[in-house]
Parts: C-alpha cells; sequence; structure tokens
C-alpha cells in the first residue's frame, strides 16, 4: 500500500463526516443566549446597586461594576467551577468580559509553575494577547478613520 | 521464521509478562475498571507542586510496583523502553533518574506502549536482554496544557472530543515466568487521512488502525474471529465505530469482540468524558490491569491490542497541519507451559 492519495483522503473524510458527531447548535444557541444575556443583567444590577447605594452616576458606576465581573469571574474560575459553566453555557460565558478575565485568570494559574516572572508575567495574555492586539489596532483604525472624515467634513 | 508478511515479526521463544502493574488516576478509579488498577489515587494533584511532576509520581509508582511484584531489583534489568507524552518525554526519562539501567524512549503518541512492547519481546527474543521493563504515562492536565489550553479556561469541547487518561501502567518481560506471552508485533505505517482538528484524533486515528490489523490478518492469515478480543488504544466511542467501518469496507468480517480501551476505561456518563479516554496511559492500563487479567484467569486464549497514535504538535496543529498517524499491534497469548 502506498502513501495515502488526495482521492483517498476526500472520501474518507466524507465517510468520517458521518460519524463525527456535531455540536448540537441550537441548543449552544440557546445556552449562550441566556446565559450571556444573564450575565448582562446582572451587570445591569450591580451597576444600578452603585448609583443606588453608593451615588455613583450612571456613566461612573460603569467602571467598579466591570470591575465587580471580573473579580466574580476570576473568583470562579480560581475555584476551578468556571471551565464547567463554560462547558454548559459555551458562548455565553466566553464572549462577555467574565471570559476574557477567565482566559487571563486560567493562563495564569495554569503558568505559576514556571514561575512568577517567566511564568504568571510571560504566559497570563498566551490566550488573552490576540483579543488585545486585535482589539488595539481595529480601534486604532476606527480612530484614524473617524479622524479622517471628521477632518473632511469640517 | 522471525518476519512473516511485510510488517509482522513472530517472536518464536515467546517472551513472557511476568509482571504488570497499573496506577489510576481519580476519574480512572471510579470508572468502570477502576477495581482492576493496582493503585487508586483519588486527587489527580497527587500532593506534587506542578501536574508534570504528578505525571512523573504516577509513572514512578509503576516502575517501582513492576518491579516489586517480579522480585526484582533496577539491576536485574537489561533495558528499559516507554514513553510518555510530554515533549521530550520528559515523564518518562525523568523517572528512570532512579535507575542505573539502559534505557531507550519510544515516543509514537498514545501508539507508544505496543512500539514498546514490540521492541522489548525483539530484545528478549533475539536474546539481548533477558528482562525487560516497558511502561507508559499520561496526565489529563499535561496533556490540556501541551496540546489544548489550560485547564481551567471555559473553551466549550465538542461531543467528538475525549478526555486524556491519567495514570501509568508498566511491565516486566522475561523469557519464562508467566503463562502471559507475547508472539507477535504488527509495525504499522504512518498514514494521514487529512484530518486537522485536534478535537476529531479518533476519525484521524481510525484508517491507521484499520491499517494495521488488516494488514496484520493478512500477514498471518487469520481473521478477527481467531482472537477472543481485539482491542484498538484509544479510538473512543466515535473512532470505534469509523474503524468497524473501514474494516468491513475491507472485506473483514467483524466479530463483537472487537472493542476499544478508550471505551472501557470510562464510563459515558463520567464528567468531561465526552468519546472516551485517550493518551499514552490508556491502551497501557486497560492492557496491563484488565485484558492481560482475562488471559491470565483463562477466560481468553489469544488477543489483539492495537495501540492507536496521533502523531501532531502543538506547533504542527497551531500551522493548520494534518494529522498523520499510527497504529502498533500486539499479539498476547496464554500458554499453558506456564514457565
Amino acid at each position: 500500500m502506498g502513501p495515502v492519495s488526495r482521492q483517498e483522503q476526500m472520501a474518507y473524510q466524507r465517510k468520517a463526516r458521518r460519524y463525527i458527531p456535531n455540536r448540537p447548535i441550537a441548543k449552544n444557541t440557546v445556552r449562550a443566549f441566556l446565559v450571556g444575556g444573564g450575565i448582562c443583567v446582572l451587570g445591569q444590577a450591580i451597576q444600578h446597586a452603585f448609583v443606588r447605594f453608593a451615588h455613583f452616576t450612571v456613566k461612573d458606576a460603569a467602571n467598579p461594576t466591570v470591575a465587580v465581573l471580573i473579580l466574580l469571574s476570576v473568583i470562579f474560575t480560581a475555584l476551578g467551577v468556571y471551565d464547567k459553566f463554560a462547558q454548559w453555557a459555551g458562548g455565553g460565558s466566553a464572549v462577555p468580559v467574565t471570559g476574557f478575565a477567565n482566559t487571563m485568570a486560567s493562563a495564569a494559574m495554569e503558568y505559576r509553575s514556571e514561575g512568577w516572572v517567566n511564568g504568571v508575567g510571560g504566559s497570563m495574555f498566551k490566550l488573552a494577547g490576540a483579543v488585545i492586539v486585535f482589539g488595539v489596532v481595529s480601534a486604532f483604525f476606527v480612530a484614524l478613520v473617524r479622524y479622517i472624515i471628521g477632518h473632511l467634513a469640517g | 521464521m522471525p518476519k512473516s508478511g511485510r510488517q509482522t515479526w513472530v517472536f518464536a521463544s515467546a517472551p513472557r509478562v511476568i509482571s504488570r502493574a497499573t496506577v489510576a488516576g481519580k476519574n480512572e478509579s471510579q470508572g468502570p475498571l477502576g477495581t482492576c488498577f493496582d493503585i487508586r489515587h483519588h486527587d489527580d494533584r497527587m500532593g506534587e507542586d506542578t501536574w508534570e511532576h504528578a505525571e512523573r509520581a504516577l509513572a514512578d509508582e509503576a516502575f517501582a510496583l513492576a518491579l516489586a511484584k517480579a522480585n526484582l531489583k533496577p539491576e536485574d534489568i537489561d533495558l528499559v523502553v516507554g514513553a510518555d507524552l510530554n515533549a521530550q518525554l520528559i515523564s518518562y526519562f525523568f523517572s528512570l533518574r532512579h535507575y542505573a539501567v539502559p534505557a531507550m524512549g519510544m515516543y509514537a503518541a498514545c501508539a507508544s506502549i505496543c512500539q514498546s512492547l514490540a521492541v522489548g519481546a525483539l530484545a528478549i527474543d533475539s536474546g539481548m536482554a533477558e528482562r525487560v521493563l516497558v511502561g507508559t504515562s499520561s496526565h489529563f492536565s499535561t496533556a490540556e496544557r501541551q496540546f489544548r489550553f489550560p485547564t481551567e479556561y471555559g473553551a466549550q469541547k465538542p461531543p467528538s472530543a475525549q478526555r486524556t487518561v491519567t495514570g501509568s501502567g508498566a511491565a516486566v518481560l522475561a523469557r519464562t515466568g508467566s503463562p502471559i506471552a507475547i508472539t507477535m508485533a504488527t509495525v504499522g505505517q504512518v498514514l494521514d487521512y487529512g484530518l486537522e482538528s485536534p478535537w476529531e484524533m479518533n476519525a484521524a486515528m481510525a484508517p491507521a488502525a484499520a491499517a494495521t490489523i488488516a494488514a496484520h490478518l493478512a500477514d498471518t492469515g487469520r481473521t478477527l474471529a481467531d482472537y477472543d478480543c481485539v482491542a484498538t488504544g484509544d479510538l473512543g466511542f466515535v473512532g470505534h465505530e469509523i474503524l468497524c467501518d473501514l474494516l468491513k469496507e475491507r472485506g473483514i468480517a467483524v466479530p463483537d469482540n472487537v472493542t476499544d480501551c478508550g471505551m472501557l476505561i470510562f464510563d459515558r456518563n463520567q464528567p468531561e468524558v465526552y468519546s472516551g479516554g485517550s493518551g499514552c496511559a490508556c491502551c497501557t492500563m486497560v492492557t496491563f490491569g484488565y485484558l492481560l487479567r482475562k488471559l491470565e484467569e483463562g477466560e481468553w486464549r489469544r488477543i489483539l491490542v492495537a495501540a492507536t497514535g496521533a502523531l501532531l504538535s502543538m506547533v504542527s496543529v497551531q500551522q493548520q497541519d494534518t494529522i498523520p498517524c499510527i497504529s502498533h499491534a500486539v499479539v498476547f497469548e496464554r500458554k499453558e507451559d506456564g514457565s
């Protein structure tokens, strides 16, 4: 038998697809909607609490609200609960700020064994780094476009 | 006749498996085969400071217990062969720091155990060794870190994913001293059917297992019915179905004695099992702890174990390379002379 030909590869992949279970997209979507929405409702409640009880303005309450959500996410990551919750919730737990906090906290915990500098310091952004890089780069271009349009119009 | 056909080695002296040791992690201990394992842990960290040290501790325990059961000291061993899934085989090689014995690393991903058994049996059959120590280990958390994500990262795994087995197994091979003999080994070929997803290693590995089993049957003139059990290494529930389909496609009758170590080691309802077990220790623990016990008790007389390995690395995955796979098979037989 010689090496596997391209045709054999294609034929096999068609066969294998019949056996590989698909991700349950409908179920995952409903769960992501409920959990993602739920996290946002929780955030809204926290923001209301800051406005009502701590007398923040709505705008000023945004930062401490995000901080509380991040803290909760990091605590549940450290307790080993967040990843199990995420397996159930899927995109619902990944998209909000709690998901971002989880990427950093889980990487920091994982690489703690390589020390504070090379491990925690060097690898904490291993998963989150891409979000930051593309976030900053896209923000730069959006700002650039806005500046140019603003000057042309002005 | 030392070689049969193109890929099968026949060991005329039928080297024996004189002792076997298995060490299981928490989920494996709680699984359907839990009581088959010698040492059962209830904490996968095992009091160690890193996951890598925990895996090394598993390997240490299996090697020490296999020697103790055979009543041997390290200096009685002529050769050690084995592997693990960590880059540069750090669990295997570092656990051998305690032993001043000739050693070789045998990386073939999760097919390592059959490669090691084949080379170990070859060394005894050819007279290069009197006693060979064989063993492999794997750990869920070291594999997650190396091949996937940090353990606490909340990524949703698809239903085709498999759980890396935490544990280790070791055995001592010798010329005489047990009814369990290694009589043949079929050396597999590297096959790449173009699958890319590390979540679908079961589908990537199934054709390699089918090819090795088909080659074994062609080389020996046997059928699957000549075996009391035919077990693949870690195809899991998904890969096993594909394998049966592929064998039938080749015109090979598939009796219901064909199974998979990744399906046996976990119950599908255990947490985070998905499509079954995988990993370097999966085939080792099930073979040494369960399959060979059936031979020892005389319930079975002859079995074929075909360990399966996906030869990917983190770099190859990130560069979106396809996943080449390999499967090596070993035949175990019960010899009534008992020597």
